[in-house]
């Protein structure tokens, strides 16, 4: 089958691949009719993952018809169109049953790896590195889905690929970071990133009940769309001054939420962003928290920072003081997916949402190379990118 | 055992002779220039020490004592390094401590064009020169950092040598572990206490053969189809709370285990605490117990255990395709998992 194998820094390549075969008889076989490429695939591209190898499938986002099924898969049958979490869990351990599908102990049979790394082991994930259990990935047109009874989503005829494949990912993750806040009636959120998962932020945070929304990231395009299809209020951050900006938004008080939407590879100006990228080159900082010291720095007293941009390992100069005094709580994680899967569906069904806003760009799969290409250059307006077989 | 230990190919070694070929030409220059290396970093440290006054004209310090001293112990350490990486030409290892020595230079360059007294611009042609010879440094360290089949190995220290001679040394291996499992106490001790279970998530293990209710007979099996076996016992004994054993006397193989349960609090299900030791009395089989474990004895142990949990908790040991006991493999269709389980 074909697939999307990384090939080191800034190099993918889709390739012909053997076929996966069901290991365990609580997997699946998927055949992809739809996959996306995410901004945490970037990391990957980049280079900012560690344990990457040479011809690793890449992608965790998407969906496709059940082709296969384990003898003890109960929930699926040949034939059921599914959407597949992107955290591989396996529904029985404490974290699952808790709801917390993201830490599920028992998904990621290279944990000792990430022991090393973070102190205990969080879930396998597809295709992000061997650190998090080495599973292929679903940028392909076949993928592998252990425990198919816990992830996948099956959804309903009349909905399009399109409309339900963000719920993989991103919308769930967005979605996340929103109710991570704690929205109460009246609040301001903030949300840095206007990227696709900053997009669905925004949205979730009105969903949620936000008084206002306040979209920042230096695009015209993305701040755009925010303002457009969710309504939000924008700051581009290379016009303002944006803790100044935020200030005056909100009666001096700050925002009441907070939401880092981007992460590690984060972009800034001025002499702490030339230190960050200087540290990382030489590899004495794994990651820039530049956005994320920024929106705790903004924050109200008492407020919440809730983050969804992925980490890797160690940020310096992280603003510890402004935290402590003044009573921030900070929420992070990777998306808990399986819990949101359904109650997102129906939002989608009773049409309060289409999470299709987000795609810009149709490729076929052989075409991800290029899709990497254009969505890390964010060419042509390129929000998001969706392959299809 | 999946994926061959010790052997520097993945996939059950069907790599191509050429590739095989050219990446030895690979080592062979990058040691090459490992050396070349290590006799510019003598040649710069004799400087150094002889003429450090001459020297500091050249990259445009004013040559005060203090600066002297300075560059003379720079000298001496770069004597270092330079005999250091000749000792083991090939070792990435060694080879980066060149790289801690350009980053200090560099800094220390740094420190000097901040004063007016020196000659700035002398001074950036010898930090232009270090970060040359740093780039040099970084690149050769990277390629001694690949194998002889051009992969990054998760931790090039651990060769086969180095690990039998450790073990060799050391001559036991032990591993303390503690998991909180999902399941009731009795469960839990139930399925332990039948030790035909454990073959099941320990991966040296062959089989166990339960002889009569406090004897046993047990099989490891290496990489390479070799075995090693020995009779075992019931020491201890107490339902829900503890078993203890250990191999009998005169047995090839020491071998005890201990493990105690205890319920964890709420509903969190049972602590497990897990004690093995492994040991090969007056070393003969030392080499034996390494090929058993692989390259890294503890972590195997400690990932059989997580495979306990998974065996526990969803009825199966969890495996990926990336994943086949410490070789980084991934193409779909790799051999399945459930073929070790049998």
């Amino acid at each position: 089958m074909k697939a999307t194998c990384w090939r080191g820094r800034k190099k993918v390549r889709v390739e012909n691949v053997p076929d996966p075969e069901i290991l365990n008889a609580n997997d699946a076989i998927v055949r992809i009719t739809s996959t996306a490429i995410c901004g945490s695939d970037l990391h990957l591209y980049n280079g900012f993952v560690p344990s990457m190898r040479s011809g690793d499938i890449l992608g965790h986002e998407f969906m496709g018809e059940v082709v296969e099924v384990g003898k003890s898969v109960n929930n699926l049958k040949v034939g059921d169109r599914v959407v597949v979490p992107f955290p591989i869990a396996c529904g029985n351990c404490t974290p699952c049953l808790n709801g917390m599908y993201s830490l599920c102990e028992n998904s990621n049979p290279n944990a000792w790896m990430a022991e090393k790394l973070w102190g205990h082991s969080p879930c396998g994930i597809f295709g992000y590195s061997h650190l998090l259990g080495g599973y292929p990935g679903g940028q392909a047109e076949y993928a592998r889905v252990p425990f198919a009874d816990v992830g996948p989503l099956k959804v309903p005829e009349e909905l399009s690929d399109e409309q339900v494949l963000m719920l993989a990912d991103i919308f769930p993750t967005g979605y996340m970071g929103a109710e991570m806040c704690d929205i109460k009636p009246g609040d301001v959120i903030a949300v840095w990133g206007a990227g696709p998962v900053g997009q669905f932020a925004i949205a979730s945070a009105y969903m949620l009940g936000a008084e206002r929304v306040i979209a920042i990231d230096r695009f015209p395009y993305r701040l755009n769309m925010a303002k457009e299809k969710s309504g939000a209020d924008t700051l581009n951050y290379e016009e303002v001054n944006v803790l100044e900006a935020l200030k005056e938004m909100t009666g001096g008080r700050g925002p009441d939420g907070c939401i880092d939407a981007v992460g590690m590879e984060a972009h800034g100006h001025g002499p702490i962003y030339a230190y960050d990228r200087a540290k990382q080159a030489v590899r004495m900082e794994t990651d820039r928290p530049i956005a994320l010291r920024e929106a705790i720095t903004a924050c109200r007293n008492g407020g919440t920072v809730s983050v969804m941009g992925v980490y890797g390992g160690f940020i310096d100069k992280f603003p510890m003081g402004s935290v402590m005094n003044r009573s921030l709580t900070i929420r992070a994680g990777q998306c808990h997916v399986q819990r949101y899967l359904q109650p997102l569906l129906d939002r989608i069904q009773k049409g309060e949402i289409d999470p299709s806003f987000v795609i810009t760009h149709r490729m076929k799969l052989d075409d991800a190379a290029e899709g990497y290409d254009t969505f890390l250059k964010k060419q042509d307006e390129c929000m998001k990118v969706v392959l299809t077989a | 055992m999946e994926g061959g230990m010790g052997t520097q190919y993945s996939g059950g070694g069907h790599q191509r002779n050429d590739e095989r070929r050219g990446s030895r030409r690979e080592t062979k220059s990058a040691r090459q220039l490992a050396k070349a290396l290590a006799w510019f970093s003598i040649g710069l440290g004799i400087a150094e020490i002889l003429a450090p006054k001459k020297l500091a004209g050249l990259i445009g310090i004013r040559a005060g004592s203090g600066t002297r001293n300075v560059l003379r112990a720079m000298g001496a350490r770069e004597i270092g390094h330079g005999v250091l990486i000749l000792m083991q030409p090939g070792s990435a290892a060694r080879l980066w401590t060149r790289v801690g020595g350009d980053v200090l230079d560099l800094s220390l360059l740094s420190t000097a064009m901040a004063s007016t007294r020196n000659e700035r611009g002398r001074l950036a042609g010898a930090m232009a020169a270090v970060l040359g010879v740093a780039a040099l440094d970084v690149y050769d360290s990277l390629q001694l950092s690949r194998n002889g089949n051009g992969r990054i190995e998760p931790s090039p220290r651990l060769t086969t040598r180095s690990i039998i001679s450790r073990v060799s040394e050391a001559r036991a291996i032990e591993v303390n572990k503690t998991l909180t499992i999902r399941r009731p106490v009795q469960e839990v001790y139930t399925f332990w206490r039948d030790f035909q279970n454990l073959p099941r998530f320990m991966n040296h293990l062959e089989s166990v053969e339960v002889v009569d209710d406090r004897r046993s007979h047990w099989k490891a099996r290496g990489p390479a189809g070799q075995t090693v076996e020995w009779d075992a016992e019931i020491v201890a004994d107490v339902p829900g709370e503890r078993i203890e054993w250990r191999s009998l006397e005169g047995s090839d193989v020491e071998h005890t285990g201990s493990v105690r349960f205890k319920t964890a609090p709420g509903e969190r299900g049972t602590e497990v605490h897990v004690e093995l030791r492994y040991d090969a009395p007056a070393g003969k089989l030392g080499a034996a117990l390494a090929m058993l474990f692989g390259e890294e004895p503890r972590q195997q142990v400690q990932d059989d255990l997580h495979a306990f949990k998974q065996v526990m908790e969803t009825g199966e040991v969890v495996r990926s395709e990336g994943t086949m006991k410490g070789r980084f493999i991934q193409h779909p269709a790799q051999r399945p998992a459930t073929e070790s389980l049998q």
